[in-house]
């Protein structure tokens, strides 16, 4: 018992989805729900869900914004399926979001919201609050409108601002209710608002408020609590995948020695890589907004060309304008990394949308025999050593690497256990500087690398371009063997790439009657189901790419010790084609096109439909 | 934990080892050991030739110079000099010298394109890049033709042209390559002419020497598929009489006898002859190339044949901070005001916690 006379019950794990107007500040509270739950100790993962519109006209349904935070005293994998709890800030985000909602979850409203005109937006004839249709659920109407105008009356600030605050009483009712500290949200106020104090007060006093409401008034008869999880021991932070896709590639420039330059045009939803590395000058960083998707990476080609580390970043669409100047890298072979973060498509299709239709793209989009290596991080926290492998590869065997990541990795966070820096890999940068022994396309006996010599270097001055090169000295060549001796060099540089790649890690039994394949964010539905299923007692075991081109070289093998193959991805069968048309296995696709990620239960579903020995799907 | 933070930050340069004291060079120091591939005849040569007599002059050593360039005839250049060199794809050659140059601004990096490479397929680059004014040099090869693949219009053929994608003459209006320039914040903006070798080398050591983006268009022949494309004015024959030359300081005066010149009424100019009519040299426009505003120069830029007489030699200079010098201030900034990046510190930055 609290000492307000609350039952206090203790729970395992609690999804929350924040749902409101764009203009309510949904992300803000949902992000600062989430840091406080990470730094509480909780293992936390979450998935923004948010219109590609700034504001869409306020109250409609395109205009909702969501953030979903689920968070444990164990470690998870994913947001969740569904939520437990729906705080809904007005009716277009009750109409939006209440489907997901399973029956007895506890709703949350803000009442006040609720008018007739608001109702009208969101495609209601009646007042789903007085209807009746809500019976289901535990639903808490809160006026969380009046409550917060009431606590800022004397703020200082007007109607308006007042209004906009609204998100913090929410939010303070949140943390009363699962018994979190306001500490991380009133640092995280007073730098952010430290300059303008009645704002910073305001928000101060509304989450107060908000967390006083819920331990006075009536509305919860028990709040919960969410014991720390016993993660490994070390220091935590929460991070985003994007963020940790750039810090990646800070921690592989100062590990390479060289300097990083960031060539980009803003998209959705790989800017905030820019963002991240723009404010990192202090390194060295240097970022360039160019003008255009193909100017990113010609400047990116550019800089490595000079000796720098050449990056580009960008989606789909961007990745389609970038495919000319890739050829150029993988003809010049020079070492640069395209940092592809995956949305909805295909043209435009839904920008903050997930999807994982571009693999092929980066596999094929491009004229003649182009083979580029191809690497993707599985969760958010992994984008940053996958960042740091995507240069190790570049640079140690000189060809452009793919770094392949999608707006579920991008935009969900999950703790970080921050890595010790001298247990980062080292890596090594060798130019060429003996005129006498050089020439541009002599190859590495191992690698089939070719020597990195640049600008600046008395006696290695010489031509590279877009044209077929003649084996050893790069001049021009049009000779047929020659182009037949260079298109398998560089094809076999790609594929040489194996024996530098960790082997593919199976997860649970090495052999069985079925392997559930997977590459990038899918990894946290598929562990989830899979682990869930074994403990049913079915014999399936999981494997998680990180290396799409080339395979690590067990693959192969891995495939043939299970009878059956199941690959779970957010396209139509992309890896399933690969794997299918290499090893000739007669894989299974579970397929979604639908710009959300796999939910576990859809997951399990199919691994207990394709078990000859049935397991009840839990 | 942190012991990487003492680290050395990335440097950009090449490794130590250049020789202090470069020896002396020639021309023939700058003419790479690849076979020249142009048609026989064409204007590529001389500018080829030009460009290749001037970098011994300009005492950068060979290693330090890059040409990049794009597609098409002219962008074969890069082959044919004995310095670093980056052929690279079509219209795009901005981007890959702007990245290099950004990094490394210790290096002389020139831009070779054409009128189809840098007004049609890469219009959107050349923009940019004036407007940046990225350190480097570029030059166009405006032959008004496609000649690489056969003969096609360009964006600087005339309207009517009859080409093979044009049988009934075009009914493209083309573009002025000065005027895009201008019109893009170009800080050096200069035209000369392939045959006119004196002048061209001039322009070049001109466009070398200035900071910021040089931007020159150098009118070229293609003796193939544009024959003679220039030679109603550049004809050694009536050159003095129809064209006019930009000399800084100086009144606009031409013709044989230096008896005509170009007054300005109002934003018109006027063709005049001195002496007649009470006209004087007083009367004449007297060229200033670093006129921060750059109107005259896009009325001198837009005056053509036969209307006028062509203006030659450089038409804007003037001073803006260039890009690469902006962008390593900006860097020497950061680190002068948070020292240089501690990547421990960065990884632990906001919000952390530790789990015993």
């Amino acid at each position: 018992m609290s000492n307000h006379g609350h039952r206090v019950e203790e729970l395992d794990r609690v999804t929350i989805r924040f749902a409101g107007d764009s203009g309510d500040g949904m992300q803000s509270a949902g992000q600062q729900f989430t840091n406080t739950s990470a730094v509480f100790g909780n293992d936390v993962s979450t998935m923004p869900d948010f219109p590609a519109e700034i504001r869409a006209p306020a109250g409609s349904i395109p205009g909702v914004s969501a953030f979903q935070v689920s968070f444990s005293s164990h470690d998870i994998h994913t947001p969740g399926d569904v939520p437990d709890v729906l705080v809904a800030m007005n009716p277009a985000a009750l109409q939006a979001h209440l489907g997901d909602l399973p029956k007895g979850a506890t709703l949350i409203v803000n009442s006040d919201e609720f008018t007739e005109t608001n109702l009208k937006k969101a495609d209601y004839d009646s007042n789903p609050l007085e209807d009746g249709s809500l019976a289901g659920y535990r639903l808490v109407k809160a006026p969380v409108s009046t409550m917060n105008a009431r606590a800022l009356k004397d703020s200082g600030l007007n109607t308006k601002q007042i209004d906009r605050s609204k998100n913090f009483f929410a939010l303070g009712l949140m943390f009363w209710l699962y018994e979190r500290p306001l500490e991380p949200t009133l640092r995280w106020i007073h730098d952010r608002f430290g300059k303008n104090p009645e704002v910073a007060s305001a928000n101060e006093t509304t989450l107060r408020a908000g967390y006083n409401f819920g331990e006075t008034a009536e509305l919860f008869p028990v709040h919960y609590r969410v014991p720390p999880a016993h993660l490994p021991p070390g220091r935590y932070r929460n991070i985003t995948g994007n963020e940790a896709t750039a810090l990646g590639f800070v921690a592989a420039s100062v590990r390479s020695g060289r300097p990083l330059f960031y060539g980009s045009y803003p998209i959705t939803p790989a800017s905030d890589i820019l963002h991240e590395l723009a404010r990192l000058k202090s390194f060295g960083v240097r970022t360039f907004q160019a003008e255009d998707e193909i100017a990113a990476v010609g400047a990116a080609i550019g800089a490595a060309f000079g000796g720098s580390l050449g990056l580009t970043g960008t989606s789909g669409p961007g990745l389609a304008l970038k495919s000319e100047a890739i050829g150029l890298a993988v003809m010049t072979e020079l070492p640069i990394v395209i940092a592809a973060i995956q949305r909805s498509g295909p043209s435009t299709g839904m920008p903050t949308k997930i999807e994982q239709t571009d693999l092929l793209q980066v596999m094929f989009g491009r004229n003649g025999e182009c083979p580029v290596a191809v690497v993707a991080p599985a969760t958010p926290v992994e984008c940053f050593d996958m960042a740091i492998e995507a240069f190790r590869i570049a640079l140690r065997h000189m060809v452009p690497t793919v770094f392949l990541s999608d707006g579920y990795l991008a935009t969900g966070s999950q703790p970080w256990r921050l890595p010790e820096i001298e247990d980062l890999p080292r890596i090594e940068v060798k130019f060429a500087t003996d005129p006498e022994t050089f020439r541009p396309y002599e190859r590495d006996p191992d690698t089939l690398a070719r020597p990195w010599a640049i600008p600046g270097t008395p006696g290695l001055e010489h031509r590279i371009g877009g044209l077929e090169k003649a084996d050893g000295t790069g001049n021009v060549s049009y000779s047929p063997e020659n182009h037949w001796r260079m298109v398998r060099y560089r094809a076999e540089k790609v594929e040489r790439i194996a024996e530098d790649i960790p082997e593919l890690e199976v997860i649970g039994d090495e052999e069985g009657e079925l392997l559930v394949l997977g590459w990038g964010s899918t990894y946290g539905a598929i562990i989830t189901a899979v682990e869930r299923a074994r403990a049913d007692g079915a014999s399936v075991s999981c494997a998680h790419l990180r290396y799409l081109n080339p395979f690590p070289h067990n693959l192969g093998d891995v495939l043939s010790r299970f009878e059956k193959v199941l690959i779970p991805e957010l396209n139509l069968g992309q890896l399933r084609m690969l794997i299918r048309s290499r090893y000739l296995v007669d894989a299974k696709g579970l397929n979604k096109v639908t710009g959300r990620p796999f939910l576990t239960s859809e997951i399990q579903a199919e691994i207990g439909a394709m078990l000859t020995s049935k397991v009840p799907v839990s | 934990m942190t012991t990487e933070a003492k680290e050395q930050p990335p440097r950009t340069g090449p490794p130590a080892g250049a020789p202090a004291e470069p020896p002396r060079l020639g021309r023939k120091d700058f003419v790479s050991d690849q076979e020249v591939r142009w048609c026989p005849g064409c204007g590529d040569y001389s500018v080829l030739a030009q460009t290749q007599k001037l970098m011994p002059e300009l005492g950068i050593p060979r290693e330090n110079i890059v040409f990049i360039s794009g597609i098409g005839c002219s962008s074969r250049l890069p082959y044919y000099m004995n310095t670093y060199g980056f052929h690279g794809i079509h219209g795009r050659a901005p981007t890959i010298a702007t990245g290099l140059k950004a990094t490394r601004p210790d290096l002389h990096v020139w831009v070779v394109t054409g009128d189809g490479d840098a007004l049609s397929i890469g219009g959107n680059h050349l923009l940019h890049v004036l407007r940046r004014n990225v350190d480097l040099v570029m030059v166009l090869f405006n032959n008004r033709i496609y000649g690489l693949t056969k003969g096609q219009y360009s964006p600087t053929s005339e309207v009517g042209k009859r080409t093979k994608s044009s049988p009934a003459g075009t009914i493209d209006y083309p573009l002025n390559p000065l005027s895009v320039a201008l019109g893009a914040e170009a800080t050096f903006a200069a035209r000369s002419l392939d045959i006119d070798v004196h002048h061209l080398i001039e322009t070049l050591d001109r466009a070398a020497k200035h900071k910021g983006t040089s931007f020159v268009e150098v009118y070229q022949n293609c003796n193939v598929y544009n024959d003679g494309a220039f030679m109603e004015f550049a004809d050694k024959a009536v050159r003095p009489d129809r064209t006019v030359l930009l000399e800084q300081g100086k009144p606009l005066i031409f013709g044989k006898d230096r008896d005509q010149g170009i007054r300005l009424n109002g934003t018109t100019p006027e063709v005049v002859r001195l002496g007649e009519n009470g006209v004087t040299e007083a009367d004449l426009l007297v060229h200033d190339e670093t006129r921060h505003d750059p109107a005259i120069a896009y009325i001198l830029a837009r005056m053509e044949f036969p209307e006028y007489p062509v203006p030659m030699g450089v038409f804007r200079a003037v001073s803006r901070p260039t890009y690469d010098e902006l962008m390593e201030q900006q860097i020497r900034d950061a680190q002068t005001q948070h020292g240089e990046g501690d990547l421990g510190a960065l990884l632990s930055e906001g919000d952390t916690w530790v789990v015993e």
